[in-house]
């Protein structure tokens, strides 16, 4: 497999969030404008990239009955790490993100890649494919978040264009993030047929 | 359509088409309509135009040009679903808001599940409860009927929201309702939405439907009834904090939903026993958001959740086969 394919892969054909629809969780929660999706999304990066390589290194000595448990100490230990760099340089989005830093411990699509990927592959690979599916769900949670701050709040990327009114609420809540995703998978996957 | 068995003859023809059906919805809230054009003067009428016509206009499009079937205007919900949408909002609603308000109706509820006869919610209620949580403020400023020719333009709150508010405040139930005269509430004379003001119109519209035997009574006799006994009962025991049952009965959209939006036949239960649930559930649910909700109205909450039980309902209740004991 081609090193330019692994990255692709991660962004299209396996998309994390429309394709294969993991995370689900951070997806939903965290995408009330397009600066959180992109810093969860970049936060998620950061654990898949390095847990990837870790693991592909430590896969062939963990014993097979206990694999899960040790992979999940790997991922919470970049947790942790991530979660301690973000409250030291970027407290702002570390107070907005909140409970979901934590979270990525338990992220499906950091254990998943573990599983199906890097536990098979080299540390480069999995280095790319971490960078690969890790940009597929930064991008989808800026696009998702995108849309929602500018049809919930009227500004994209924090600036405002509706002069102070307010937006259609109902998107920066719940019930908007499932609609915006549903609407947004549709797109996705009617381009990804046509081409 | 591949599916339809057609079983020797002798067949009972009907005159009935979904056509003929939804003509009869109209017809039935033309008395409502009229009522809320009198009381509230020329703005109303802009609402309902703008409603039906962006309903009806969406409904074409995107048969035309998304899904591209053929139309299914011609069949008239999409004009039952504009008139409910603009009985539901305030007069003063503004016309991009009432837009938005068909385009999570049609587009959204209705034809992203497959056009009529496909969606689990009713569509405008749909659009209804978006805009209410989308722009509150222009769902919630209420003002006072200042009638077709009228000029005072005082502006209220509405019977249930001064009471939750009264509520909050410290004040009891009968110092709050005694400023509300019932003959007004039958009359309409309060603020509201269009749908809420005249009680007596929409009673007729719904016996209308009944003697043309559109719909079946049972869910809003069902729907009635619980209401009035749950807020019996809570009315009984503490009368200082909660409203008594002919008053829940006569405001908020409560006819209005009971009658013409919880029985719409396609998300409704079809037989007697899941309708009486149904209708049970409505009324329930509805008490206990006006009594504990933070908002004043439930009755669209209501009917929107015992919507997604419908399904349910219709696998406990199978209708008896014919033939089978």
């Amino acid at each position: 497999m081609s090193k330019f394919k692994l990255i692709t892969d991660g962004l299209v054909k396996n998309n994390p969030t429309f394709v294969l629809l993991l995370g689900m969780c951070p997806t939903l929660a965290t995408t009330t404008s397009a600066v959180n999706g992109l810093s969860m999304g970049l936060a998620t990066l950061f654990v898949l990239v390095l847990s990837n390589m870790a693991i592909s290194l430590i896969a062939p000595v963990v014993p097979d009955k206990v694999h899960i448990p040790v992979y999940i100490v790997v991922i919470a230990t970049f947790v942790t790490l991530l979660q301690l760099l973000m409250q030291a340089y970027t407290p702002a989005i570390y107070e907005t993100l909140g409970l979901f830093i934590p979270l990525i411990v338990v992220n499906c699509i950091v254990l998943g890649r573990a599983e199906a990927f890097a536990n098979k592959h080299g540390v480069g690979e999995s280095a790319l494919d971490g960078i690969g599916v890790g940009l597929g769900f930064t991008c989808s949670l800026t696009v998702l978040g995108l849309v929602r701050e500018i049809l919930g709040s009227g500004s994209a990327f924090g600036f405002n264009f509706i002069g102070g009114n307010d937006g259609m609420l109902a998107f920066v809540m719940a019930p908007g993030a499932f609609l915006c995703l549903g609407y947004l998978m549709v797109l996705f996957n009617k381009f990804l047929k046509k081409n | 359509m591949s599916k339809l068995l057609v079983s020797p003859s002798p067949h009972i023809h009907s005159k009935d088409s979904t056509r003929s059906l939804m003509l009869d919805v109209v017809i039935a809230l033309i008395p409502a309509v009229i009522c809320s054009v009198v009381f509230y003067g020329w703005q109303e009428l802009l609402v309902l135009g703008v409603s039906v016509a962006s309903c009806v206009l969406l409904e074409w499009a995107i048969t035309k040009y998304m899904l591209k079937q053929p139309s299914t205007i011609g069949d008239l919900s999409a004009v039952i679903t504009g008139i409910l949408l603009a009985l539901n909002v305030p007069y003063t609603t503004p016309w991009w808001v009432i837009v938005i308000g068909s385009i999570v109706a049609i587009g959204v509820a209705k034809m992203t599940f497959g056009g009529i006869g496909q969606n689990i919610w009713n569509p405008a209620l749909v659009g209804r409860v978006f805009l209410l949580v989308s722009f509150p403020t222009y769902m919630t400023t209420w003002s006072k009927p200042t009638g077709l020719f009228g000029v005072d333009a005082l502006s209220g709150p509405t019977p249930l929201g001064a009471i939750q508010e009264g509520l909050m405040q410290g004040s009891t139930v009968q110092e709050l309702t005694a400023a509300y005269d019932y003959k007004d509430l039958l009359f309409a004379n309060l603020g509201g939405s269009a749908g809420e003001v005249c009680a007596l119109a929409l009673l007729a519209g719904f016996v209308y439907l009944c003697c043309r035997k559109v719909i079946k009574p049972w869910i809003t006799l069902s729907i009635f009834a619980t209401v009035a006994l749950t807020s019996l009962i809570f009315w009984g025991i503490a009368p200082e904090r909660f409203t008594d049952p002919l008053f829940n009965l006569l405001t908020g959209g409560l006819i209005l939903g009971a009658c013409f939006m919880a029985t719409d036949y396609v998300t409704s239960p079809m037989s007697l026993w899941g309708g009486v649930v149904f209708g049970f559930g409505i009324g329930f649910l509805t008490m206990m958001i006006r009594y504990f909700g933070s908002y004043p109205e439930g009755v669209s909450f209501a009917i929107l959740i015992m919507n997604s039980v419908v399904p349910l309902l219709n696998m406990w209740f199978k209708q008896k086969k014919f033939g089978r004991k």
